[in-house]
C-alpha cells in the first residue's frame, strides 16, 4: 500500500449529503426520453420514466462559479483526493418501483466505499458512492452503486 | 410475447446502431444539466484533453443498454436490475452497435438474466452490462 488516503479522507466514508427532493414532471421525462434515444411511446409521451431516468433529475444543478474550467463540478461528498483522473465506472440499479408524471422523489447520495489498490501502472483509487431514491412516503424506488476508478 | 418455456440461454436480443452526433450530445447533456466541456466543445476535447473527438457521455452509452432490455421485454415483464461499466470511450459520429442476449433462466422466479453490450466499429466491446428481468410479475 502506498498510504495515498488519509485518516481524515477516511472519514468521509459513510457521509451523506442532505436529502434532495425532486418532482417528476411529464416534460422532463419526455426531455430525457427524447435526449437518450427511447423508442417506447410510453418514454417518449412521458407516462413513464426510462430506467436511467433518475440520472438526468438528480444531476447536481450548480452555480456557474462552482464549474471547474473544463465544465465539471466538484462532488461535495469526495475529499479532496491525491489522485484526480478519474478512469472507467461502474454502476449498479436495483429497481423497486416504476418512476411516473407527478411522482415526488427523494434522493440521498452515501459515500459508501473508498480504498486504494496498486495496479501495474501505479496507486488506484476507488470509491463506491450508493443513491436510495425513495418516494416522501419512504416506499423505496430504486438504489443505485456507482464505483469509479482514479488514478 | 416471452415465453420461459421455449426461451434459450444465448438466444440474441434486437440491437440497433447508433451513431451520435453532435445534436444528439447537446440533447443528452442538456437534459441531465452536464456543462463538461468534452462532451460539447471540439476545440477543448481534441486540443487540451487529447481526444480524438467529442465524447459520448458514458451514461448515455448505459441508457442505449437499458433500451436493448425494455424494447425486447416490451410489457411482459420489468426491469429489476440493471448494471454496466464504461470501459473504453466513443465518439461523436462513431458506429455504435447496442445489443444483448439471454444468460441465464430461472423457472421458479420467472427471472431471466442478459447480457449487454456497446461494441464500437472496431468490434470493441467499449460498454458491457447485464440485466435482470421479472416476467410476468412486478418487482416485489
Amino acid at each position: 500500500m502506498s498510504g495515498l488516503l488519509t485518516p481524515e479522507m477516511l472519514a468521509h466514508v459513510g457521509r451523506s449529503r442532505p436529502p434532495r427532493t425532486e418532482p417528476v414532471t411529464r416534460r422532463d421525462i419526455r426531455k430525457y426520453a427524447i435526449a437518450s434515444g427511447q423508442r417506447l411511446r410510453k418514454y417518449l409521451d412521458g407516462d413513464e420514466a426510462p430506467p436511467l431516468f433518475h440520472v438526468a433529475l438528480f444531476w447536481d444543478v450548480v452555480e456557474k462559479d462552482d464549474l471547474l474550467p473544463d465544465g465539471v463540478s466538484v462532488d461535495p461528498l469526495l475529499p479532496d483526493l491525491p489522485l484526480k483522473r478519474a478512469m472507467a465506472g461502474g454502476i449498479t440499479v436495483r429497481y423497486h418501483r416504476p418512476v411516473r408524471p407527478g411522482d415526488t422523489l427523494v434522493a440521498v447520495r452515501t459515500l459508501t466505499d473508498l480504498y486504494e489498490k496498486t495496479g501495474r501502472s501505479g496507486a488506484l483509487l476507488f470509491y463506491e458512492v450508493t443513491l436510495e431514491i425513495t418516494l416522501e412516503s419512504g416506499e423505496p424506488v430504486l438504489t443505485e452503486k456507482t464505483t469509479r476508478l482514479l488514478r | 410475447m416471452i415465453d420461459l418455456e421455449t426461451l434459450a440461454v444465448g438466444t440474441v436480443l434486437p440491437g440497433r446502431e447508433h451513431r451520435p452526433d453532435e445534436v444528439d450530445l447537446f440533447l443528452y447533456n442538456a437534459a441531465l444539466w452536464n456543462a463538461h466541456r468534452i462532451h460539447y466543445d471540439q476545440a477543448y476535447a481534441t486540443g487540451v484533453e487529447g481526444y480524438p473527438g467529442l465524447v459520448v457521455p458514458g451514461p448515455q452509452l448505459g441508457d442505449w443498454l437499458t433500451q436493448v432490455v425494455l424494447e425486447w421485454l416490451g410489457d411482459d415483464g420489468v426491469l429489476v436490475e440493471f448494471e454496466y461499466s464504461n470501459r473504453r470511450a466513443a465518439y461523436a459520429g462513431e458506429t455504435l452497435r447496442a445489443g444483448g442476449r439471454v444468460s441465464r433462466i430461472d423457472p421458479e422466479r420467472s427471472e431471466v438474466g442478459l447480457e449487454l453490450e456497446v461494441r464500437n466499429a472496431r468490434d470493441e466491446v467499449i460498454t458491457p452490462g447485464s440485466a435482470i428481468v421479472r416476467l410476468g410479475g412486478t418487482r416485489a
